[in-house]
């Protein structure tokens, strides 16, 4: 069966919207329900988010996130036994997000193993060195048809660019701006540039562009640049914020038919 | 006296020693690490950066710092016994042996703001130190719990012109200060990132194990001038991240003759819940970029240590002790807040040395070796106990 994530990219080429919520928050039943509301409202792609005592990359929204689902008693164990209770009803696109702690304490054969069997298609390990994927990862993703999903920046040398798109597929996540999450992208000047030499480059990969965007105009200008973007902090803001997902999702894309 | 040695490099290319090491780290941070791995070698063996070194570790710091035979320590425990005065280095610690390397290395790769983080404060003085005399913008995270225990050292930082910024993620302390400060770096990738022990990502340990290892490199040619004998029978320091144990080890890792003891802090006891004994209750995993032994739970969240000690409260350890300890090349031994404070209290008596209450658990591990009386045994007093006189007196009874 080909892989949900390279079916969504083959069938839909502009303004892809993924959304991250955090495995366990705000309640520890609230991922299937949270994946579901986003189904209906027919996001593109959802990323969950595992909880991490540390997470080195993300600001203080995400954290709390964290903080709160540890607190939930989150786990990898029990996140992939929601996961695969709904197998039926969930038929959006999953990635799960993960620091490398977390999945080699579970056992990283195991790990995609039950991605496989539990409906993930995709996982996004941030801070998984490349050799280390080669050599110990990269072989059981395969075997369950598992995509491992790779971050460059507008930053990331044009060399590093091409190792990371030979590795990469369907697509690779763009970092908007060399910060970490839920800070608002104050310009797309330097994306702009960087899509410029992006583009000249012909890779072989779509792009999503992430971190720090949050509203319906800087989604819009994601768009123009990439095939999509994704949004995490604000959305996880908006749950602690107790507003619906409906308003939050329909606000991105500017259906103006809801009152909101 | 050259103080940087070309010693036996101990990790492989990629920064492992045996499988510990690496760089574990998101990709925002790739520019700023390749930076530093592809020149810190080349900038530490220019000659302008050795004279600069050496001459600041000589007349700034205060080295060589004395290897002090304890006249009286020795006759209780009858063996002899030397003690390595990292105590008497400028700002009361061995931290400002690494400051001092990192902030030249700093100033070499052109970086004008320094970040860094610090737990009890002595490493947050130590950068804040180097700044001030390279007048360089200095950005220290502390956790908010470490702010309100280390008020001293809190106001020591500001004296000094650094800006003292609370972690208030997580449990607020070392390990959350540590995550701020490699978020800064994120954010800023055009500042330098200090780090004050042998952990973090490649380069940092092979690096700040290269500058503390002086401590070694002076051992070895004082217990010549002693003992007639290059190599002691044992070498004793405490480990946090590990740093002042890695410098005082570096230069007998190779040797046959030569025990090397690193001693955690057990805390309150290794079964409480409430120890920072790694070695002992870690598991391998994955913390500030690194692959090392790691405190945490079976889901690999990581554990909130604890030690009376500000200094050895951190849930991991340096890759290069992980190496040592997993293939047996060195021991880790732990002892708890009583046995350290009870160290403490007995060198200050018996030789007139307050410690620091990291450096009192080396000292407390005497009790758990059974040297012969010919044994010569360094203990590494890394740090002077000025810091700790609140904890002092609320424990200790006159
Ligand atoms: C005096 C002293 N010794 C030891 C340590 C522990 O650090 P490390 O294990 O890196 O030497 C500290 C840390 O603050 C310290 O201040």
């Amino acid at each position: 069966m080909e892989n949900k994530i390279n079916q969504l990219f083959k069938e839909k080429k502009s303004n892809i919207l993924s959304i991250y919520i955090t495995a366990g928050f705000p309640e520890l039943n609230d991922t299937v329900k949270n994946i579901r509301t986003l189904q209906e409202l027919e996001v593109d792609l959802i990323e969950i988010g595992l909880p991490y005592s540390d997470p080195l990359a993300d600001g203080p929204v995400i954290q709390e996130a964290n903080k709160v689902a540890i607190i939930n008693n989150m786990n990898l164990h029990l996140l992939f036994e929601q996961l695969y209770f709904s197998k039926e009803e969930i038929k959006i696109p999953i990635i799960l997000m993960g620091y490398l702690n977390v999945i080699m304490q579970f056992g990283i054969e195991l790990f995609y193993k039950r991605c496989a069997e539990c409906n993930v298609s995709g996982v996004i390990i941030p801070d998984l060195p490349i050799e280390e994927y080669n050599s110990n990862h990269k072989y059981y993703a395969e075997l369950n048809n598992v995509k491992n999903i790779f971050l460059i920046t507008p930053k990331t040398s044009i060399e590093r660019i091409k190792l990371i798109d030979s590795i990469s597929d369907p697509f690779i996540y763009v970092v908007s701006s060399n910060s970490i999450t839920g800070n608002t992208l104050s310009s797309f000047e330097e994306l702009r540039s960087f899509y410029n030499q992006l583009n000249a480059l012909q890779l072989k990969n779509k792009t999503l562009i992430g971190f720090g965007i949050s509203n319906s105009s800087q989604y819009e200008n994601a768009c123009q640049l990439a095939n999509g973007a994704i949004i995490g902090s604000a959305f996880i803001s908006s749950i602690v914020n107790a507003q619906p997902a409906k308003n939050f999702i329909h606000n991105i894309r500017k259906l103006k038919s809801i009152a909101l | 006296m050259n103080y940087i040695m070309d010693t036996i490099q101990l990790p492989n290319s990629k920064g492992y020693y045996g499988e510990y090491g690496g760089a574990y780290i998101p990709e925002l941070l790739f520019n700023n690490i390749q930076e530093l791995e592809a020149n810190y070698k080349e900038i530490i063996s220019t000659e302008i950066f050795k004279k600069d070194f050496d001459d600041l570790l000589k007349n700034y710091v205060g080295r060589p710092t004395p290897l002090y035979y304890a006249t009286n320590l020795s006759a209780q425990y009858k063996c002899k016994i030397y003690l390595k005065r990292e105590d008497l280095c400028h700002t009361g610690a061995h931290k400002i042996n690494n400051t001092i390397g990192q902030i030249l290395v700093a100033k070499a790769l052109g970086k004008t703001r320094i970040i860094a983080e610090t737990g009890a404060g002595q490493h947050g003085v130590a950068t804040a130190t180097v700044c001030a005399l390279m007048n360089l913008e200095c950005v220290v995270y502390m956790g908010e719990v470490d702010i309100s225990r280390q008020a001293t050292n809190v106001a020591r930082m500001k004296m000094l012109g650094a800006k003292v910024i609370p972690a208030k993620s997580g449990s607020k302390t070392l390990k959350d200060a540590t995550n701020e400060a490699i978020r800064d770096w994120i954010n800023n990738p055009n500042s330098y990132y200090l780090i004050g022990s042998v952990v973090g990502p490649h380069p940092y340990p092979d690096m700040v194990a290269r500058f503390q290892s002086v401590i070694s490199s002076e051992i070895k040619q004082q217990l010549k001038q002693h003992q007639n004998i290059s190599e002691p029978d044992f070498v004793i320091a405490c480990v946090g991240g590990g740093s002042n144990a890695a410098g005082a080890f570096y230069e007998f890792i190779d040797s046959k003759k030569t025990k090397l003891i690193g001693v955690e802090a057990a805390g309150k006891g290794i079964d409480t819940r409430h120890s920072a004994a790694t070695m002992v209750l870690g598991k391998d995993g994955i913390l500030h970029g690194c692959k090392s032994v790691v405190m945490q739970t079976s889901d690999g969240q990581v554990i909130e240590p604890y030690s009376i000690s500000a200094g050895l409260d951190y849930p991991g350890i340096g890759p290069l002790h992980a190496y040592l300890g997993r293939s047996k090349k060195a021991t880790y031994l732990h002892v708890t807040d009583d046995q350290a404070l009870e160290a403490a209290i007995n060198l200050t008596r018996k030789e007139g040395i307050i410690p620091a209450l990291e450096s009192a658990h080396a000292l407390a591990a005497i009790n758990l070796l059974s040297p012969k009386d010919t044994d010569v045994i360094v203990v590494n007093l890394s740090g002077r106990g000025d810091k700790d006189m609140n904890t002092y007196l609320q424990h200790l009874s006159y």
